[in-house]
């Protein structure tokens, strides 16, 4: 390759060496990331020697605005992290907040919080696994389940008024209680969608193309993927049976049944298994606290929030005739109310792994830190080396079966 | 059985009077260190067979503009996996020589972490094969999460902005 004299039109300076090598930029907009950020790829033919990932293009600055919001005006900055789940990072957020603050949710409000978590979970795992699906060229399956998560974005909408950055919830439970609809809609969607979920694992789990596609990529072995601080499916994929839910239970999840699925070589086919089965075992758990749910008997039927006036907006008819409710409602809106001292990390099981909250508080009326713990930031590093060695368009393929989010990776 | 009490007992054997500030803020053990041992403390809590604290769940820094010599806390959240039992560790460095030790050899995941902290605080972490900017333009010639940049004021109304709200006509 060294012989430049079949180059007739490139003229280089004398002395050179040719380049054997090509550099490709995949991304910051390119269709296989999915959202805004660079590879860039150096390759020999269609091998990946080595890669330099550049992030940072959608950088927000949240935990710097977060330093002079009230506590309640911070929700609004967690939906736009991983924006295919934001109820699980709103619901982690107030959780934070209620652990700071002392407030007690009551059961009710715990179980209506994991309803909305697992409809949030298995619309990021079904967006994940037919994301995988369409670029290994199967675009069907992506269709079929997309008109469920229409229909979670929907349930949604009648919990909360918005679909995809949410902002759902307050400290101490929920703006306002769920109404029929939201749950006729979650008895629609427990009711169709094992259907499809099946009908979409028949398409793909047992395909021979797919298979032969995805088995093999991107491995990487329970031991690096510690090393490397993977949490949620991704670690899961490898082996390891490390899920918040379980090891540091939040919201009552302790009350339910279910299993962790696991996988034994953390490649993209484990990954995407990993993701199928936690969608089943989410169904399994919506089912247990919808249930749980109903069974509330008396005053415990209708309650959606904790009792804690100086922190949970009071009724506006309350507002306009009674002087308390006024000053709280004043207080609560103007961030008025200092929060105590503290300093502490609260996990929660996201979408893509642990999302972890760290608070320090020095008793002002904002956090004095907030430190947002981003599992898609902190695997992404691993790309370079699953990838190393690999064809260009298995490195197409992992991308996207690790789920990689912009918002969640630039904060 | 892994406990706070515990730990602090192998911490307090192992370094003596270097590990201080014991706490359990919600029952999490945080302590500190010289930055000087940073590495040492974390090898220590990484191959002790009682301990083994072998993931790293974050890494970030805080700055505190007025604890005059000790203005840059770097602090590290550790865990457990089989005992499920999480630590914070933190060690102090000025603002003048904000150097510390990297971690990047004991954990993959410190790379990112790190120049994630370099970038916003500008904490110099010696060791580190690649500390560059991260999130932030390259060009950027400041530390922005220092407390010495606030955001601005909402209330301020020197400025003419019509269409945010504040100003003259409003």
């Amino acid at each position: 390759m060294s012989d430049l004299t079949h180059h007739k039109n490139i003229r280089l300076p004398e002395g050179s060496i040719e380049k054997t090598t090509t550099t490709l930029n995949l991304g910051p907009t390119h269709p296989a990331t999915h959202g805004v950020f660079q590879n860039i790829l150096e390759l020999d033919g269609e091998r990946i020697l080595s890669s330099e990932s550049t992030v940072g293009y959608i950088h927000r600055a949240f935990e710097k605005l977060a330093e002079r919001r009230p506590l309640y005006q911070i929700t609004t900055l967690t939906d736009r992290l991983n924006y295919c789940s934001s109820p699980i990072n709103n619901m982690g957020w107030h959780l934070t907040c209620e652990k700071l603050l002392g407030v007690r949710t009551p059961k009710r409000v715990d179980y209506l919080r994991v309803i909305v978590m697992e409809l949030a979970r298995i619309s990021d795992h079904l967006i994940c696994n037919s994301i995988v699906g369409v670029d290994t060229g199967a675009f069907t399956g992506f269709l079929y389940v997309m008109q469920y998560r229409e229909l979670i974005y929907e349930i949604y909408e009648e919990i909360c008024g918005s679909r995809l950055t949410t902002n759902m919830g307050r400290i101490g439970g929920f703006e306002r209680d769920f109404t029929p609809a939201a749950f006729e809609k979650l008895e629609k969607f427990l009711a169709e969608y094992p259907k499809v979920l099946k009908e979409f694992e028949k398409l793909f789990t047992r395909n021979r193309i797919f298979m032969e596609r995805l088995i093999g990529a991107g491995p990487i072995s329970a031991e690096r993927a510690l090393n490397y601080g993977f949490t949620g499916p991704n670690l899961r994929a490898a082996g390891v049976d490390y899920d918040v839910r379980v090891h540091t239970p939040y919201s009552s999840y302790e009350d339910f049944e279910f299993n962790v699925p696991v996988g034994t070589t953390g490649d993209c086919y484990d990954r995407f298994l990993v993701r199928n089965q936690e969608m089943w075992q989410s169904l399994s758990i919506i089912e247990q606290a919808y249930k749980k749910v109903q069974a509330f008997k008396g005053t415990e039927h209708d309650v959606y929030h904790a009792d804690s006036p100086e922190y949970y907006l009071p009724p506006k008819g309350d507002v306009y005739t009674k002087m308390e409710a006024l000053i709280y409602h004043f207080k609560i809106v103007m961030g008025e109310i200092d929060i105590p001292k503290g300093e502490l990390y609260v996990p929660v099981e996201g979408g893509n792994g642990e999302l972890g909250y760290y608070l320090i508080s020095d008793g002002g009326r904002t956090p004095y830190r907030l430190h947002f713990r981003r599992p898609c930031f902190i695997y992404y590093q691993a790309f370079e080396e699953i990838t190393k060695g690999s064809m260009l368009s298995d490195a197409i393929i992992v991308l996207s079966s690790l789920n990689l989010i912009a918002g969640e990776m630039d904060a | 059985m892994l406990n706070n009490d515990y730990i602090k007992q192998r911490l307090t054997e192992k370094f003596g009077e270097q590990v201080t500030n014991f706490e359990e803020p919600f029952e999490m053990l945080t302590f500190e260190a010289p930055k000087e041992i940073n590495l040492k403390v974390l090898q220590f809590l990484y191959d002790d067979e009682g301990l083994q604290f072998r993931f790293l769940t974050d890494l970030q820094a805080v700055h505190y503009p007025d604890n005059t010599g000790r203005e840059l806390a770097v602090v590290y959240h550790l865990h457990n996996l089989q005992a499920n039992v999480r630590i914070r560790f933190k060690v102090y460095t000025s603002i003048s020589t904000p150097d510390v030790y990297s971690a990047t050899a004991l954990y993959s995941a410190a790379n990112w972490m790190e120049r994630e902290t370099y970038d916003f605080y500008g904490v110099n972490f010696v060791g580190h094969p690649n500390l560059k900017r991260i999130l932030n333009v390259e060009e950027m010639d400041y530390f922005p999460m220092r407390k010495e940049f606030p955001l601005e004021d909402q209330t301020r109304i020197d400025k003419d902005d019509d269409m945010f709200g504040r100003g003259k006509s409003y």
